[in-house]
């Protein structure tokens, strides 16, 4: 617990903020940052594999945002044919190897394991999945052919999940297809956002090649929407467009002192992180504080900590059970050494010469389900705060069309089918109302927009 | 505390768990290390007239694996001893003299001539060992010399060897049978026909374990060719059960002593195997699977058993389950079981469901009103245990007997026995064979 807890506010001791890189040895960056999980042996696969029921009509596949066969490709585990078990993953849902990573299981598909009721214990199956398709992606193997060419084009705008999802699929049904990216580098947050050690060597970028190679599918990276093209012009150029966009803005804290320096949002910090090819360089405070209850909170927390941070607090207004990261991100957050401190919410940051010096919060609790400040306050000492709360949809790429996308809850609305209020333009991932934040839920998503503009383009 | 001590054919140990003649029991060294253990006897590695055999010197075993690799089923191709007639006497002598209270038998196989058997009866009678075990059930190698099973599947054969053994030592006589027969009670009845002290089985069942799909030759493979091999472990209980409990149920043989064997892996095969007519149990592959520390579960766990039923000796339990082995034709068809789904224990797999619905009568439902949920049919369920069989949890489904009325059949259930020697489907019923009132379409 941080010593400056309690009933210091406004008297943090002033000092020099304590930012610097390379706080540890250099060893320890590579540690810290390796797999999360380490691979499960073969061995260890087909232990594993055995304890599966192999249900009828199985909890666990219902669970999974893409349905992925689970019993049918953990039998294939078992009886030693896990490329077949990758092309029943892959099947479903060609980001696969990355879900497997970076899935919540303990949210979908192993809470919905009937092992759990059994004996406590789900059946690993997101190991089982890694297990399965890093073998086929180590043979450096495509499961898939291309349909004969439909002679139909798709731009599809986006690199991430739910974009390279759609693309897939679009190009295994024959059509081809041109995927425009923002950024330097396809992935999405796959690339630039989630956790390093979920993700560790490259992987982002491997499956991306992996997945390019049905073939079919050109990306342009360093191309906007809405700055090198616009909607219209993807609508007069291609049969079919599919908005694959993410989130692309922050929420503001809209408290005093959010602009002093030191003060950052944890989304474009991790993306920094990620991008950053040797961390010992990368600058961390020795007083970290991270405001927000999801996983981008637990992330930016935990990473601040590998880096050498000395002290990591996690503040969230509500309690555990109301945050947005599962208990088990929760828990590896508090095993890295993150504290985390429910029932408060900022009230300004405290700057000293226009730097992070601290933050001043107020008490918060419950009342007839609505959350109220209690009035008592108390500070905590800082060298860096990140601000955590959440990412919004930013509409400009879409503005200006001849005819406007109808927004639902400040996000693009679909039907069922993904298919935006204009004819002719899907969308899926973040940027659509109604999802779940979640990469499984993107690929699920672009994959149930290609089905359907494969059929709105053959029928 | 019961007692455990076993008196077979008048051969004593200390409790009725045998080491079978097979590898554990090849020499001295082995044997040594299972009696600290607590073994109650072994049967010696089967001896040859010298020159000694020789074994292929690449891999001898097969294996089938269950989950988590555990050892099902294990084929062999190894013969009988390597090595010199001489030196297993020497050690037999040696073994007995130093562990006189446990049994040590020792088992034979010399080509079918009367002047062979005198021969090593003979010299084994020196060894001072208990009995001896005639080897007429090895499947591989020898069979091809007119030995082993070559002599088990000829029940002529097996009661004059056992005539000759029997005439010419005073050891008792104990003939290993081969499963690899159409109906064990003839070559049983043959021993004893030749005056054998008992019959032990089952012995190993000729098998291929499996097949290597890149060098397309059977498993184990020796330089590309693969031979088969005798099948045995817990996989082949099953078989031995039955085998056994032929023998114990036949008016010919039903007083000749077993001894059992057959993928014996806990206390709990061996009483199963007593239960149903043995008077001991011997143990392989189970101690080739965990070594010879297994038996201390096997004693212990027998014993407590017997303590909660009751047994003072084994002889309390032996054979008691015999009377309860009949024939089809006697079950009493209006015996009528639902299943029952204990729905605190069900952790909804659905594999009962799917057994019964793609396999069986479609009596297990999936969905209730709209909730995942297994629920038996008693309109459809024939009773028939399929659920029971491949439900993971123990004790989840059980069996329950209905009384009175079958929804499936929609008759009443007659509360007398009725059997299917007198059921009118029956065309060569006959309604008089003693049982009463049959209503036949609740029984059909
Ligand atoms: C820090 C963090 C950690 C996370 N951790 C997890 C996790 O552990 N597990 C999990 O399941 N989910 C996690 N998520 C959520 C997950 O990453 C997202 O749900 C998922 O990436 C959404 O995919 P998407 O394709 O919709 O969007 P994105 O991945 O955001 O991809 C959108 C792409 O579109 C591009 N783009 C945007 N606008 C334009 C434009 N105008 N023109 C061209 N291109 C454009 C972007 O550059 C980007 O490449 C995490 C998110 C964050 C921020
Ligand atoms: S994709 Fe995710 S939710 Fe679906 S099975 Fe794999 S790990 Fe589980």
């Amino acid at each position: 617990m941080n010593e400056h807890s309690s009933g210091l506010s406004g008297s943090i001791p002033v000092g020099q903020p304590d930012i610097r890189a390379g706080r540890l040895e250099a060893e320890a960056y590579a540690k810290n940052f390796s797999d999360l999980h380490p691979p499960l042996s073969p061995h260890e696969a087909l232990v594993e594999a055995d304890r599966c029921y192999f249900c009828y009509d199985a909890p666990c596949t219902q669970a999974c945002p893409t349905s992925i066969d689970i019993p049918l490709f953990i039998r294939q585990i078992q009886a030693h044919n896990p490329k077949g078990a990758a092309e029943t993953i892959f099947e479903q849902n060609i980001l696969g190897g990355m879900c497997a990573r970076v899935c919540p299981v303990e949210t979908l598909c192993e809470e919905a394991c009937v092992r759990n009721l059994a004996e406590d214990k789900p059946v690993k199956i997101g190991f089982l999945q890694r297990f399965a398709t890093d073998a086929m992606m180590a043979a450096g193997e495509q499961p898939f052919e291309r349909a004969a060419p439909s002679g139909r084009r798709v731009a599809v705008v986006g690199a991430g999940p739910a974009g390279l999802s759609c693309a897939h699929r679009l190009a295994m049904r024959g059509h081809d297809v041109t995927i425009l990216e923002a950024r330097e580098k396809p992935g999405g947050l796959n690339e630039y956002g989630i956790a390093a050690y979920k993700t560790p060597e490259g992987f982002a970028r491997k499956e991306v090649d992996f997945l390019l190679k049905i073939g079919g599918i050109a990306i342009e990276t360093g191309k906007a929407l809405g700055r090198d093209v616009t909607l219209d012009s993807l609508k007069a150029d291609y049969d079919a467009v599919f908005l694959g966009l993410g989130l692309a803005g922050v929420n503001a804290l809209g408290a005093e002192g959010e602009d002093a320096s030191g003060s950052a949002d944890a989304v474009g910090w991790i993306a920094e992180l990620r991008q950053t090819v040797d961390l010992s360089s990368l600058p961390v405070g020795r007083r970290v504080v991270v405001i927000g209850g999801g996983m981008t909170a637990v992330d930016a927390a935990v990473q601040s900590k590998l880096l050498g941070a000395e002290e990591v607090t996690i503040v969230y207004r509500r309690g555990p059970e109301a945050m947005k990261a599962s208990g088990f991100e929760q828990e590896l957050a508090q095993t890295k050494g993150v504290t985390i401190r429910h029932w408060a919410k900022p009230k300004r940051l405290i700057a000293e010469d226009g730097h992070v010096a601290g933050i001043e919060l107020e008490r918060t609790r419950e009342e007839a389900g609505r959350l109220v400040g209690t009035g008592e306050t108390f500070a905590l000492a800082a060298d860096m705060v990140f601000k955590a709360i959440g990412q919004t949809f930013v509409p400009a790429a879409i503005d200006g069309a001849a005819e406007a996308l109808a927004i639902e809850a400040g996000r693009i609305r679909v039907d069922e089918e993904r298919r935006t209020s204009l004819a002719g333009i899907w969308a899926g991932g973040d940027c659509i109302a109604g999802g779940e934040d979640l990469t499984v839920a993107a690929v699920e998503d672009g994959k149930v927009a290609a089905e359907s503009i494969h059929r709105a383009l053959m029928g | 505390m019961p007692d455990l001590s076993s008196n077979f054919l008048g051969i004593k140990s200390p409790n009725p768990f045998w080491l079978a003649s097979a590898p554990p029991t090849d020499k001295e060294y082995n044997v040594v290390r299972a009696f600290r253990e607590g073994w109650g006897g072994v049967v010696w590695k089967t001896l040859g007239e010298d020159p000694h055999i020789v074994n292929v010197n690449g891999p001898r075993y097969g294996a089938i694996h269950g989950p988590d690799r555990r050892l099902l089923g294990l084929n062999n191709i190894e013969l009988i001893t390597d090595r010199p007639l001489e030196v297993n006497l020497r050690e037999i002598k040696q073994v007995k003299r130093d562990w006189p209270d446990r049994a040590v038998v020792v088992s034979l196989m010399v080509p079918c001539e009367e002047e062979n058997w005198v021969n090593i009866l003979r010299r084994v009678e020196e060894t001072e060992a208990d009995g001896i075990e005639l080897n007429f059930g090895c499947p591989h190698g020898m069979s091809e010399r007119g030995m082993g099973s070559a002599v088990g599947q000829v029940p002529e054969y097996i009661e004059m060897v056992a005539r000759w053994c029997k005439q010419h030592t005073r050891m008792p006589v104990i003939v290993k049978l081969t499963p690899n027969i159409t109906d064990i009670r003839y070559p049983a009845r043959a021993a004893q026909k030749g005056g054998a002290d008992a019959v032990s089985l089952i012995n190993t069942i000729s098998s291929i374990t499996g097949v290597d799909l890149d060098l397309f030759a059977p498993e184990p493979t020796i330089d590309g060719k693969g031979s088969h091999g005798g099948y045995c472990g817990p996989a082949v209980k099953p078989i031995a059960l039955n085998m056994v409990a032929e023998i114990a149920r036949d008016p010919e043989t039903r007083n000749l002593p077993i001894s059992g064997i057959g993928g014996i892996t806990t206390w709990k095969d061996a009483a199963e195997f007593m239960a149903l007519g043995a008077g001991n149990v011997q143990v392989c592959t189970a101690a080739m699977t965990y070594g010879f520390k297994i038996v201390r579960e096997m004693v212990e766990g027998l014993e407590r058993w017997m303590a909660e039923k009751g047994f003072e000796k084994l002889d309390d339990f032996v054979g008691r389950a015999v009377p309860n082995v009949t024939d089809w034709q006697y079950l009493n068809l209006n015996y009528v079981t639902k299943a029952r789904i204990d729905q605190e224990l069900c952790i909804k797999c659905g594999r009962c469901h799917i057994a019964c619905e793609d396999t069986s009568h479609q009596a297990i439902t999936h969905t209730v009103d709209g909730v995942r949920h297994f629920e038996v049919i008693d309109a459809e369920c024939v009773g028939c245990n399929l659920c029971v069989n491949v439900c993971p949890v123990e004790d989840c489904i059980t069996m329950e007997r209905i009384a009175e009325y079958d929804p499936r059949t929609k008759k009443p259930i007659p509360a007398e026995y009725g059997n299917w020697t007198s059921h009118p489907n029956n065309p060569m019923a006959r309604p008089d064979a003693g049982i009463e009132k049959i209503v036949p379409d609740a029984a059909e």
